[in-house]
């Protein structure tokens, strides 16, 4: 079942074209990968996604309903089903990791202030982070603020859930504990993950889906499971990049 | 399917309960009922405490639970806490796979030990004792900051300190040249206050002339230089405790230190020199610019000829008495520079923390320009200037 449709986007600065001609589409329950090389505008599409930047043309359809055209409220309830992790957590520093999540619970649900509280600890919990509700972002790891960022992306059960680059700058074991999370989470509430990233081992070991974005030809050049895209037959490039360089 | 989505949430009001039953003697069983969502609410679970009581082990029947979320994740947290008080066994085979695996992994890692913050009372007396390690450790690191700007000071001299000559004038100019407009509204009006002031009193004795001179003294020794260092500590100071204390949440003050800079040098200085040349010529502009606007009310309001306000200026100043305004331009320079710069190598890594340097750097820069210029006024007293 189709959960995000995007129909020939094209992304800009300016004159200066990113990508043109995006169509894909990801359906609901997907872990969808977006990868490419550097500056092919990955994270770009994904600010495309959900709504911080205007494509230059192009459609984006959310469980059908075009998601650029829509009203205001329309568009702001669309946006109350997003849960989006931010590369280096934007976490908002003057509030503490609860404070961070019960934000938009405060501003979205009727719960009462003890409901609120042990619904943040228990997001901190699911992320590991128990105990931790009265710190503030600057007074933990790097670590802890990317899994705390998740927490607060979880916070209003999202349909769907964004990661821009949610391993970089971890250790490997600390990024592998991430991607089972994002799997663990994913199956347990059912929602769809779209993961902006360039790490080989998450692509193989979480993605269901996924594109190919080339910087050179600014357009998408594969799609499908990691593994197709690696099969014989498919674009050298994409090949070449899911093996580092080892398969021409 | 178990996930309920928000939309699907706001259209559906319909409540959440529970009944209970006691399918063996001693085994409770909590039966769900209708959507656990965020937006349907939590129900009392008063009931279901009291129901514990001498039971062995809780279960669930999941088959009337139309949706959930978080929420019913609370609502289980719960009710696992009573269970483990009332030394009850709580039975999650029989909830929806999502949520017992959900409850499992939030349960995962558990708490670390100590990492909960306890909140102590502090007594008064102990608020007054940190207060004051607090204000000496403040000027502990205004001494060392001051120091280590003399060290910097003696590098330059010997040509050693090394910051980029583009830095430096694009600082000239901002805090220079684009400060022009907002010296001459600020001189302009304080010179029209001091006449309006004066001419009042004056007049009473017939000698509205003499407002010349109240004017032009009082811009050229004071006037000029302070309201020129308050202007410069808003607006300068501020930005220059915001820029640093940025580049020290950016890691970029550490990034020049591993490159062998010194950021003393490289950041406080070129600010420092730019200030002790910018404010003086700023308050040389002021004071003309006051002394105008005090002139436009003489002649405007209290019946001065221009040319008469202009040889009652000129005989009651004389350079000297521009000097001794200048030399306060120099201080009140190095102090708002001191206070900007201060403030942000202090700042701490966060958004929040900008800010607080920002307003601490204009808070310190008008205290210490005032408390600096009291001393002089009463310095030049002394010696008769």
């Amino acid at each position: 079942m189709a959960h995000v449709e995007v129909r020939d986007l094209t992304m800009a600065y300016g004159d200066f074209v990113v990508q043109r001609g995006l169509t894909f589409t990801i359906n609901r329950g997907d872990i969808f990968v977006i990868m490419g090389d550097s500056g092919c505008g990955k994270s770009t599409l994904l600010r495309h996604m959900i709504g911080l930047q205007a494509p230059q043309s192009g459609q984006i359809c959310y469980s059908g309903e075009d998601f650029l055209l829509a009203s205001e409220t329309a568009r702001a309830a669309r946006l109350r089903s997003f849960g989006v992790m931010y590369q280096q957590g934007a976490l908002w520093s003057s509030m503490t990791l609860s404070e961070n999540i019960a934000l938009t619970l405060e501003q979205y649900t009727n719960l009462g202030d003890e409901e609120i509280r042990e619904l943040a600890a228990i997001k901190l919990a699911l992320v590991g982070l128990a105990g931790f509700e009265d710190y503030y972002p600057s007074e933990i790891s790097g670590g802890m603020q990317k899994r705390a960022g998740l927490a607060r992306a979880m916070a209003l059960d999202p349909e769907i859930l964004f990661f821009d680059e949610p391993s970089a700058g971890l250790d490997p074991l600390s990024s592998r504990r991430l991607d089972e999370l994002i799997v663990e989470l994913q199956s347990s509430l059912g929602a769809t993950v779209v993961i902006v990233t360039h790490e080989l081992p998450s692509i193989f070991a979480i993605g269901t889906n996924g594109i190919f974005l080339d910087a050179e030809r600014r357009t998408l050049v594969a799609r499908g499971t990691p593994q197709e895209m690696l099969s014989a037959g498919g674009d050298p490039k994409v090949r070449r990049f899911l093996t580092r360089g080892e398969m021409t | 399917m178990s996930f309920v989505s928000i939309q699907a949430n706001t259209q559906m009001s319909s409540s959440c309960t529970f009944s209970l039953s006691r399918p063996e003697p001693d085994v409770l069983c909590l039966r769900l009922i209708g959507t656990w969502t965020v937006a349907a609410g939590l129900p009392v679970l008063t009931d279901v405490q009291a129901a514990l009581k001498g039971m062995a082990r809780l279960r669930f029947d999941c088959h009337e639970l139309g949706g959930w979320d978080s929420l019913l994740l609370v609502g289980l947290n719960r009710l696992r806490r009573e269970t483990e008080q009332a030394g009850v066994l709580f039975d999650d085979t029989d909830l929806p796979d999502g949520v017992r695996r959900l409850l499992q992994l939030s349960t995962a890692v558990p708490e670390r030990q100590g990492s909960r913050r306890e909140t102590v009372p502090v007594t008064w007396l102990a608020r007054i004792g940190q207060t004051a390690q607090a204000s000496f450790a403040g000027g502990r690191a205004l001494l060392i900051f001051i120091g280590e700007m003399t060290f910097s000071f003696g590098r330059l001299l010997r040509g050693q300190a090394r910051f980029r000559s583009a830095d430096f004038l694009l600082i000239l100019q901002q805090c220079g040249a684009e400060a022009l407009p907002i010296v001459s509204l600020i001189s302009f009006l304080v010179g029209m206050i001091l006449a309006y002031v004066g001419a009042v009193q004056l007049r009473q004795f017939g000698a509205q002339i003499f407002v010349a001179n109240l004017v032009g003294l009082g811009m050229a020794r004071e006037m000029g230089a302070m309201m020129t260092a308050i202007i410069m500590a808003g607006r300068t100071g501020a930005a220059f405790a915001a820029q640093i204390g940025t580049m020290t949440v950016g890691e970029e003050i550490d990034a020049l230190q591993t490159s062998g800079f010194s950021p003393i040098d490289f950041l406080v200085l070129p600010r420092m020199l730019a200030l002790i040349l910018m404010v003086p010529l700023l308050c040389l502009y002021a004071d003309l610019l006051g002394i105008l606007g005090g002139g436009f009310v003489a002649v405007s309001s209290f019946g001065l000829g221009i040319s008469q306000y202009y040889d009652q200026t000129i005989a009651a100043l004389s350079l000297a008495q521009f000097g001794l305004g200048l030399l306060k331009a120099v201080f009140f320079g190095v102090l708002v520079a001191l206070a900007g710069c201060l403030r942000g190598m202090q700042c701490g890594r966060s958004a929040a923390a900008v800010g607080d340097a920002a307003t601490s750097a204009v808070v310190t820069g008008i205290v210490w320009i005032i408390v600096v210029d009291a001393t002089l006024t009463v310095i030049y007293d002394i010696l008769g200037w």
